[in-house]
């Protein structure tokens, strides 16, 4: 029996189909496990070996591998709500009750992306509170902390221009409420101390925020593009520095 | 009791009363790793170079970790929608008006603190804060396991400031506010029309000062004596304290600037409390 399997098995991989598929077979080896990170283009980023201790839960919290898969999520399932939502005034709202109502799944998707977004700033947070209390910023990472102090307000940045899109009050308040800070900016801000005259409250930090003195149109539209491009890509970039330092700053931090 | 049953239950409050939990649950769990530590000492060298491949040792936990963050993430998606109101409105205010959640305690922050220092100097500080951490820290030990005995100043600042000054700050904000930003205990209903009675009065006025004048002066005087006491602590110590010696003059001002600046929030908010105070300098140009 177990000899036949082991022919069949045989046979099933020396077939032309199977070897067209799989160039070599699979050893049970150490330079097979090292081979399998160094080859993979979505696993390079992580070094062949590390200490234990990294793998421990109760070390890492899991917390910046949870942020890095949110963010994964908010990009795929943003990307599916881009098929139906208009970033205009008079189809914002409109449209995002469209997803709710009408598209198969909409509602699950549209919750899926916030509850994500939600989930990244818990996590984000939390990451950044295990890193300080490990003292993984020490020498030599503490360049690799200053991006991620900037990945934290990215992330923040990223969940604000999203809050304006579904065009509700809950939306338009908020955003209105967030963005009321900036007419107080020293000197730039029209409200803010040492302001000159020249700053009015149509030129000044605000404004170019907005695109207006109130939240109106064009700011759906500058978030919309704000939260589907600029700072995705922002954030992409960043992520890849602060892994990529992870990797050369020595890997996980340890006892050293 | 109602209104604050439904407010802990709105759905985009859900990430708040999950970190309710969270919060607790990993200051449990560092806090007993740190107390192991400074029991048994710092782990070995021989602890650091026990190596194991990645592929699959890490792969595994972290797909693991991956589906069960993402089974919680369908579980909640499939359980809470999330929330529609009206369509916006910019002639309809809302009653209380509230930025989203993690934006809260800066929000709280603008009971205590005029906008232009509560929306922006001092999130620029807490920024330019935390990224000068690391170059501010001279102290080598405590990298990459927890402790507490190895480096307790630096634990309790930035814990303060995380837990205290950004965590309660935002859940008061989300479910302590109602309208008109005033305080409302969880038992007690919102009533939109309460009357607060305005009875603030200026540092200065508490101490007896009616000039407009003096009352400028006296309140530089305390905010420049309150960044001073940096430096005098400073000019007092230094000699003796191997601390200072080792952080030196420039690392040291900036310390003591951050230090007293992240103080002066609780340090305004006991004065409103107690003491109704509004500003401690009030001048031509601005007020603090």
């Amino acid at each position: 029996m177990n000899e036949e399997r082991k022919g069949l098995k045989e046979k099933i991989t020396n077939s032309d189909i199977w070897r067209s598929i799989f160039r070599h077979g699979y050893e049970n080896t150490g330079r097979r496990y090292t081979l399998q990170i160094l080859q993979n283009v979505w696993l390079h980023l992580h070094p062949p070996r590390i200490s234990r201790h990294a793998l421990n839960f109760r070390f890492t919290w899991c917390m910046g591998g949870i942020t890095f898969l949110m963010f994964l999520v908010t990009a795929v399932t943003g990307v599916l709500l881009m098929f139906y939502y208009r970033p205009t005034a008079e189809y914002a709202f409109a449209d995002v009750q469209y997803l709710e109502f009408d598209i198969p799944f909409g509602m699950l998707l549209r919750n899926m992306h916030r509850w994500a977004a939600h989930g990244m700033v818990i996590s984000v947070m939390l990451h950044m509170f295990r890193v300080f209390l490990t003292g993984s910023y020490k020498k030599p990472r503490e360049f690799n902390w200053a991006v991620g102090v900037i990945l934290l307000l990215v992330t923040f940045f990223l969940s604000f221009t999203g809050y304006l899109l579904p065009w509700d009050q809950l939306a338009f308040w908020a955003v209105t409420v967030g963005t009321n800070m900036a007419r107080a900016t020293p000197v730039l801000g029209h409200e803010g101390p040492f302001a000159p005259s020249e700053i009015t409250q149509s030129n000044d930090v605000r404004f170019a925020l907005l695109a207006g003195t109130i939240v109106g149109p064009s700011t759906l539209l500058r978030f919309y593009i704000l939260h589907c491009v600029a700072v995705p890509l922002l954030a992409s970039a960043l992520m890849a520095l602060h892994f990529w330092r992870v990797r050369k700053d020595g890997g996980i931090s340890g006892p050293l | 009791m109602e209104h604050f049953i439904a407010l802990v239950t709105k759905p985009d409050n859900v990430p708040i009363v999950a970190i309710l939990f969270l919060i607790p649950y990993f200051i449990w769990l560092s806090y007993r790793q740190a107390r192991q530590t400074d029991k048994a000492g710092v782990p070995s060298d021989a602890h650091l170079n026990d190596k194991v491949y990645v592929w699959p040792y890490l792969c595994r936990n972290e797909f693991v970790c991956a589906i069960i963050v993402m089974l919680v993430l369908g579980v909640w998606s499939i359980m809470i929608d999330a929330p529609l109101e009206e369509p916006s409105d910019p002639t309809k205010t809302p009653n209380p008006s509230k930025a989203p959640w993690y934006f809260l305690a800066l929000q709280e922050m603008l009971v205590y603190f005029d906008p232009w220092i509560a929306g922006v100097v001092l999130p620029g500080l807490i920024v330019a804060g935390l990224i000068a951490i690391p170059y501010i820290d001279t102290n080598p030990k405590g990298k990459g396991y927890y402790t507490i005995k190895e480096r307790p100043f630096a634990l309790a600042v930035f814990s303060f400031g995380f837990i205290v000054l950004w965590i309660v700050l935002m859940v008061v904000g989300t479910f302590l506010r109602g309208p008109g930003w005033n305080f409302f205990a969880p038992w007690e209903a919102w009533d939109p029309h309460l009357v607060v009675p305005l009875t603030n009065v200026n540092l200065s006025y508490l101490f007896g000062i009616r000039d407009a004048n003096t009352a400028n002066f006296f309140g530089f005087v305390v905010v420049a004596g309150y960044f001073a006491l940096g430096p005098i602590v400073y000019l007092w110590k230094h000699k003796t304290s191997d601390f200072l010696q080792e952080l030196g003059l420039v690392r040291y001002i900036i310390v003591s600037f951050l230090f007293l600046t992240m103080l002066s929030l609780p340090i305004k908010m006991i004065l409103r409390i107690f003491f109704k105070v509004q500003y401690i300098w009030v001048s031509p140009w601005f007020n603090i």
